[in-house]
């Protein structure tokens, strides 16, 4: 497991609308890309090597399945933020506002009233 | 000695801009009473006549990542761009440049590693809405320089709730010693109850109304003793995931000292529980 390397994805991802555009239209290509290329990105010019995602993670970021991320702990501002930024617009759309942040809220009632996986790297 | 005019801890809200500025059709109901109370705390530092803002935030993944995540850290650089595409995207914040004060971010900075505050610093520092949204409501013309100081409230593991207050305390003492004519204000934003990416965001109230309530009572107060018997990380994370940020609101009151406030307000929004509070540590203000 390794949410450090889960929240360095999604804190490359959202800073960059070129690599939001692409997780938004083809996620299981980005998150691959993401893994040969970037992913071990130091710097510019060093890599690390001490990293990788597990295939659970790995499908959860594929899925943007944000409750499974909730659930292994990815930091809860960079999860909330990517995903406004993938489905907010279209929701807002549809169902009017805060319908998709009420949507997310919604689908981890199960953990209200519980103590919530640690966000801690 | 410099003059420590004024002292503001807030909660820090990204939507306030886009949440008064949109046409009035799409407002939403509170928006008008919202900018009403903003425009009155803003009042609070303008009639404090400030040269120079020290101000507390906390950096949200934007410059610093859990690479390399700094627990204190001072800006000390001549000027600071500020506002990163992503809060551009979601929050609609304009980008700014705001002049800094090197001589008083580098006195600052000796001041706090002489207290046992072994600072990290930043030479090239992009600020984030931490320090944004406040410019924005209160000091909207971004003509001060400022000293920007960034404290773990986001990336736990997080100090105590002590150290951010003893924190505060460093603060006051090297704002007293200053050797200058200035006049500083003191800027700091937090939260009280707050809940992102988990089941308790964006309710019809903050997620924790009890804590709020609580919370505001104590810093209008000045009580100290009674925040730090009560406060812990276990406490906080029960009212709410990003609750933390009330650190930030401790370390305020560490730079005001346990007075009452002499200015406090709040607004009742969906998500969360907005609050306001001005102290004046010179006695009350013109």
């Amino acid at each position: 497991m390794s949410k450090y390397y889960v929240d360095k994805f999604l804190y490359t991802v959202d800073r960059d609308p070129e690599l939001l555009r692409r997780y938004k239209e083809d996620p299981r290509a980005l998150v691959t890309t993401w893994e040969q290329s970037i992913g071990p990105k130091l710097n510019d010019y060093e890599r690390s090597t001490v990293h990788s995602l597990t295939d659970a993670e790995r499908e959860a970021l594929i899925r943007h399945d944000y409750v499974a991320l909730f659930e292994m702990g990815a930091h809860f501002f960079l999860s909330l933020t990517i995903f406004i930024a993938l489905y907010d617009e279209e929701y807002m759309a549809k169902h009017g506002p805060l319908s998709f942040q009420r949507e997310f809220a919604a689908k981890l009632s199960h953990w209200a009233g519980k103590e919530y996986p640690s966000v801690a790297t | 000695m410099a003059t420590l005019a004024a002292v503001l801890a807030s909660t820090h809200h990204p939507f306030y801009l886009k949440a008064t500025t949109a046409p009035p059709e799409q407002q939403m109901p509170q928006a008008a009473e919202w900018k009403r109370k903003v425009e009155a705390y803003r009042e609070t530092l303008t009639r404090a006549e400030p040269d120079i803002l020290v101000m507390v935030g906390a950096d949200h993944f934007h410059q610093f990542f859990l690479d390399n995540y700094p627990t204190f850290l001072i800006g000390k650089a001549p000027r600071y761009d500020a506002t990163f595409y992503n809060e551009e995207r979601e929050f609609g914040l304009p980008k700014y440049v705001l002049e800094g004060h090197e001589e008083l971010s580098g006195y600052m900075l000796q001041g706090l590693l002489d207290r046992e505050f072994d600072f990290a610093f930043s030479n090239e520092l992009k600020i984030d809405h931490s320090i944004i949204c406040p410019i924005i409501t209160v000091r909207p013309q971004a003509d001060l320089p400022v000293v920007p100081i960034y404290a773990n409230i986001f990336a736990p593991p997080l100090p105590s709730p002590k150290r951010f207050w003893k924190l505060g305390r460093a603060i006051r003492e090297i704002i007293d010693a200053y050797p200058s004519d200035k006049r500083i204000a003191a800027i700091g934003t937090g939260h009280l109850s707050l809940e992102l990416g988990g089941p308790r965001q964006f309710g019809e109230h903050g997620p924790d109304p009890e804590f709020d309530r609580q919370a505001i009572e104590w810093l209008a107060n000045g009580d100290i003793e009674a925040i730090l018997a009560n406060v812990t990380h276990e406490s906080l994370a029960k009212a709410g995931n990003a609750t933390a940020g009330f650190m930030d609101m401790i370390l305020m009151l560490g730079i005001a000292g346990p007075e009452k406030a002499a200015y406090v307000d709040n607004l009742d929004l969906f998500h969360t529980m907005e609050a306001y509070f001005t102290w004046y540590p010179e006695g009350a203000a013109a």
